[in-house]
């Protein structure tokens, strides 16, 4: 097992790292793979450091931490709500997190957050956490009757997520043409415009939260097996489950705060990693999140050439991969 | 017919009646009763009777066919299938239109209402399908959780697909319309063919509805009853499938009205089928009348998406639907 861990992680790293040359060198101006090396070394003329510094690799640094950070929300939902389904996209917590984000780039007065000022900038990840914990709590809230039913939590989730669009969708309205628009692109997932101001401020947090997680895998392996085992054994089940929701909470939020509502890569990633690796936390989650990884930067990449000049926002890309996939998932699990 | 469903037909058709009127005098522009009533008795060419008569008349009539439409195949669904949370929008039938209305709205000469409605009908066709191929293959299949997960998916990939079109032909305004909805391009064409195509399958599901009572009593005792349950099944979706595709074409993604106004019929007048489902017509009609003329009132003189009253209305019954259902 370990030897097939191994093996199997150091391929996708090699595959993360092709993913990446591949969004480094795509663009409406075409980079080759040594001119990309030779630039990343300090020997690029002007416009290829232009282009690879200022411009391409924040965006895939960006995109990877929100891979990382969305795979992981995903594993813990999948594991808490013991639904393989589950998915902060789904659930509703995105939508809260992308309601936040709205209101504050209206009130920051600015047109779209390219010319958002620091202090909102700051601000952001930590308004998007909080919108993203109320839909949360608000999910939990309203599904808890004599304990929590994981069918009814996502049902509650998918009721919730429609009422919070429903409001995104208002406030909207009051918007400027253009900034409608821009804030349609950015509901619909985008990496658009990311640069390394994100990269900092979302970084940390996500390293630091999927570190938690990861601390707590033992845990979560035995929450797998059913709450009354999971007592047996020493957990205290209600406790663990909101902290672990409380990571899953902030990771989702972050990633929503730079990369807007990117539904099924919370799914796609640990599903797959459960299919390489089998169920263990230990290994699935850093397979997950590598597989994530590489499924947001190629999709990127994808969505942003495919019809250049125009741009798609990539979580609709994502959208498209990911539902035949879900679909596929639900008519499996039937039997 | 019993007392209570009498008294609740002409409460309702009274409200309709007293909202139509309303709708047609109020917006903008407030035309008073008297105009109003001469525009249809004695027409003249007037600003003001030229604006009851092109446009709100038709946009009443719309609305409340619309409306009653949506509740009637909400409460079809909800009887074949047995399951509370069923409905046109939540199953995905009404977005797979969007997206035929999306790819057709890109290509320039084939733009306008028939071909709208055409394509409408197309796509609802197609995701009807998928919902009836998914839902046909067992009883387990119908379980809350399952069918609405699978419509949310549904939903999204039509959906995302549509904005990927939209985005990319420049039209992504007109796609939020069509998302949200709204009544905005309703006039006479629109009349005629939700009265026609609307109208005649809502007759046929009129004489359904005893077959759709067998049904509604689970799977063993209807077959035992003689009556084969895939069979009214696959009508009800047939028919189901060109009237949701009249309100797309017409007035874009409604929600939740398929799903609230059934349950309230029921709660009122018992579970027979043959009197919920012209009550649900009449219920409908009431509700997207009285919405509409809310979206066109709160924030005048501009217009509020219709579906998004409709979601603020349906969200919290949807989560108490939800609740009540054990896990």
């Amino acid at each position: 097992m370990k030897k097939k861990y191994i093996f199997i992680f150091s391929c996708l790293c090699v595959l993360l790292l092709l993913a990446f040359l591949f969004g480094l060198s795509m663009g409406s101006y075409s980079i080759g793979p040594s001119e990309i090396l030779s630039t990343l070394f300090g020997n690029g003329s002007k416009m290829q450091n232009i282009a690879i510094f200022n411009i391409r690799l924040p965006r895939i640094c960006v995109a990877i931490a929100v891979g990382f950070a969305l795979s992981c929300s995903g594993s813990i939902l999948q594991t808490i709500t013991k639904n393989d389904l589950a998915e902060p996209g789904i659930i509703g917590i995105n939508a809260g997190a992308a309601f936040a984000v709205v209101v504050l780039i209206s009130y920051g007065g600015a047109n779209y957050y390219s010319v958002l000022g620091n202090l909102a900038l700051f601000l952001m990840p930590f308004v998007a956490i909080t919108g993203a914990l109320l839909a949360a709590f608000l999910i939990y809230g309203l599904s808890y009757r004599r304990g929590i039913s994981p069918v009814r939590l996502i049902l509650v989730g998918i009721g919730v997520n429609a009422g919070v669009n429903a409001f995104v969708t208002l406030y909207q309205l009051n918007m400027s043409k253009g900034d409608y628009n821009q804030a349609l692109t950015w509901i619909s997932g985008s990496l658009w415009g990311s640069s390394w101001k994100y990269f900092y401020l979302i970084a940390p947090i996500v390293l630091v939260f999927f570190g938690l997680t990861l601390y707590k895998n033992r845990i979560l392996d035995v929450m797998d097996l059913g709450d009354e085992i999971a007592t047996g054994l020493g957990v205290n089940v209600e406790k663990e489950q909101s902290w672990l929701l409380f990571y899953a909470v902030v990771l989702a939020a972050v990633a929503t705060a730079v990369a807007g509502n990117i539904a099924f890569l919370g799914l796609l990633g640990p599903h797959i990693a459960k299919q390489l690796v089998g169920p263990v936390h230990r290994r699935k989650i850093p397979i997950a999140g590598l597989i994530s990884a590489i499924i947001i930067v190629v999709a990127d990449t994808v969505s942003k050439n495919l019809f250049s000049p125009l741009e798609i926002p990539v979580g609709i890309t994502i959208s498209i991969l990911g539902v035949p996939y879900f679909i596929y998932l639900m008519m499996r699990t039937k039997q | 017919m019993n007392k209570k469903s009498v008294v609740f037909a002409a409460v309702l058709s009274v409200t309709a009646l007293i909202g139509l009127v309303l709708a047609v005098s109020v917006g903008a522009k407030t035309i008073p009763l008297k105009t109003v009533f001469d525009s249809i008795f004695h027409y003249e060419e007037v600003l003001d009777m030229q604006l009851v008569r092109d446009g709100r008349l038709p946009r009443a009539i719309c609305t409340a066919l619309v409306g009653g439409f949506l509740g009637i195949t909400g409460a079809m669904m909800q009887g074949v299938t047995r399951n509370p949370i069923a409905e046109p929008s939540i199953m995905g039938i009404s977005q797979g239109a969007t997206l035929a209305v999306a790819i057709l709205s890109a290509s320039q000469t084939l733009y306008g209402l028939l071909g709208n409605s055409l394509a409408a009908l197309l796509g609802a066709f197609i995701s009807g399908m998928f919902v009836l191929l998914f839902s046909m293959q067992n009883a387990a299949n119908m379980n809350i959780s399952r069918l609405v997960l699978a419509g949310t998916a549904l939903s999204t990939f039509f959906i995302s697909l549509a904005s990927m079109i939209a985005i990319l032909t420049n039209k992504s305004q007109n796609l939020a319309f069509w998302v949200t909805g709204g009544f905005r391009t309703a006039n006479w064409n629109s009349v005629w063919l939700a009265l026609i195509v609307g109208g005649t399958c809502c007759i046929l599901a009129l004489t359904l509805s005893k077959r759709i009572n067998v049904v509604n009593l689970g799977e063993d005792v209807a077959i035992g009853l003689g009556e084969n349950p895939v069979r009214v099944r696959t009508y009800t979706l047939l028919l189901i499938i060109p009237i949701c595709a009249v309100c797309v074409s017409i007035a874009g993604n409604i929600a939740f009205v398929g799903l609230i106004v059934p349950h309230i019929v029921r709660k009122l007048i018992g579970s027979d089928y043959r009197y919920i489902l012209p009550l649900s017509f009449l219920l409908g009609a009431d509700l997207l009348i009285w919405a509409d003329i809310a979206a066109r009132m709160v924030n005048q003189p501009y217009e509020t998406p219709i579906g998004l009253f409709t979601s603020i209305l349906g969200v919290p019954f949807f989560l108490y639907l939800v609740r009540k259902e054990r896990g």
